[in-house]
């Protein structure tokens, strides 16, 4: 039974790892990534790792897309100097 | 079974560097780092796996008790933290080139200029 | 280099690291194994110690030097974030406007801000004795500080933050750490070597230093984390080119 979940949680990660690496947008990457953040916090529950699966709840599902986000607001409200490729957002 | 959580983390590792390697914009190859990152997560924590222990917390346990390896998760643990200051510092940076050159595209970032 | 090349190159390294890697599990312990022999002497020195939490233990006891240089790195990270996202000279501030929120998001906002403060506080001091700690602690304390945002918006949180103070908290933290190391060299032993009362098992006071380093770490944690997210807020809403 605990094998069955590891291997379903060991599938999540692999899947939205690629799934992250995959999305070229930085914007619709952060979203992939905070799902990547909750499903490493799952498998390290399930490894009987409760202190990691905090701390990774926390960084990985809020602060660091939060921070990704943040960027990205940035990086396109000002266009300068031939601005970039994407227009809004 | 025996290694294959050990090539999940494989995976994972060679999926960040992938995207490393080829991302067109820097914010996304942050992203991708932090993925390359996290695959030393499951990797320790792989290793310090025991079948049929607990997490080691013996405010509610028989001393004696099986648990898991606590080592590779207090080390896991604080990394994931610092992990997440140095991704901002990185950020912190793409923002300032993105002042000083006009883009984030690695490509397009030819030379550095003053 | 064109990006043919370049693709090409990163196969090829990829397929090196890919076999190397596969050769080196293969010679791991198997997943699951019950032989843990730096484990079982984490555990048994963590008991003696009076700390029911084990990897507390590791990172704020036996291995607090390691956690010195961790929480180090943490320190540089956010003066570095600092320096490099002050506003330059030819950047101006605009003041943001007052947003419009759903009352229910509001009311949501206010009904959470107490309870995850609360959960935040709990995790930290509750480090030595149940999952949790001053890294985990320090981070829910940040960011539920930011249902603020959320919940009203950005002239609120400013408001809830007291960013001097938090600038102030955070050195103070970072540099208590490597003070209360001293206590060991004070009481004849060696550097962070945890020579305070042990207390009694399984009471919020045992552990010795684990949790007084443990509460440090919080501050340092809680205070950086929201410094961090305050330099980028402020480029995201605040600062826009002359």
């Amino acid at each position: 039974m605990t094998d069955t979940l590891i291997v379903l949680a060991l599938l999540a990660v692999a899947a939205c790892a690629t799934g992250a690496v995959l999305t070229p947008d930085p914007a619709r990457q952060a979203v992939v990534l905070s799902v990547l953040g909750l499903s490493l916090a799952l498998l390290f529950t399930v490894l009987q790792a409760p202190d990691v699966a905090l701390s990774q709840l926390g960084v990985g599902t809020a602060v660091t897309p939060l921070l990704i986000l943040l960027t990205v607001r940035k990086v396109r409200r000002s266009p300068r100097r031939g601005g970039d490729q994407e227009p809004g957002a | 079974m025996s290694v294959f959580p050990y090539l999940v983390a494989g995976w994972v590792l060679l999926a960040g560097i992938y995207g490393l390697a080829t991302s067109r914009d820097l914010i996304q190859s942050v992203g991708c780092l932090a993925v390359a990152q996290s695959s030393t997560y499951v990797l320790l924590l792989a290793v310090g796996y025991r079948r049929g222990a607990t997490a080691p917390v013996f405010a509610d346990l028989p001393v004696g008790a099986p648990v898991v390896d606590p080592v590779v998760q207090a080390l896991a643990l604080t990394d994931v933290v610092v992990g997440a200051t140095v991704t901002a510092l990185l950020l912190a940076l793409v923002i300032q080139l993105r002042k000083r050159h006009g883009t984030v595209d690695p490509e397009r970032l030819t030379g550095l200029r003053g | 280099m064109s990006r043919r090349v370049r693709l090409l190159l990163l196969a090829g390294a990829g397929l090196v690291i890919a076999v190397v890697f596969a050769a080196g599990c293969a010679e791991l312990p198997p997943f699951g194994s019950p032989d843990h022999p730096y484990g079982e002497r984490a555990v048994a020195a963590a008991l003696a110690r009076h700390t029911a939490n084990v990897v507390s233990s590791v990172n704020f006891d036996q291995r607090a030097f390691d956690t010195l240089g961790e929480e180090s790195i943490l320190f540089a990270s956010v003066l570095g974030t600092v320096i490099v996202l002050r506003p330059a000279r030819d950047e101006d501030r605009q003041e943001p406007e007052p947003a419009r929120v759903l009352p229910s998001t509001r009311l949501f906002g206010a009904l959470l801000l107490p309870v995850t403060l609360l959960t935040g506080g709990y995790l930290v001091a509750h480090g030595q004795l149940s999952p949790g700690g001053g890294f985990q602690g320090g981070v829910v304390l940040a960011t539920g500080l930011h249902l603020a945002y959320v919940a009203a918006d950005y002239l609120a949180l400013r408001q809830v933050r007291p960013l001097a103070v938090l600038d102030v908290a955070d050195a103070l933290a970072a540099g208590a750490f490597s003070v209360l190391g001293l206590v060991g060299l004070v009481a004849g032993a060696a550097f962070l070597s945890n020579t305070l009362p042990l207390g009694t098992f399984n009471t919020l006071s045992s552990g010795g230093l684990v949790p007084v380093i443990n509460a440090v770490v919080g501050v340092e944690v809680a205070s950086g984390v929201i410094v961090l997210l305050a330099q980028f807020l402020d480029q995201a809403v605040e600062v826009v080119d002359r």
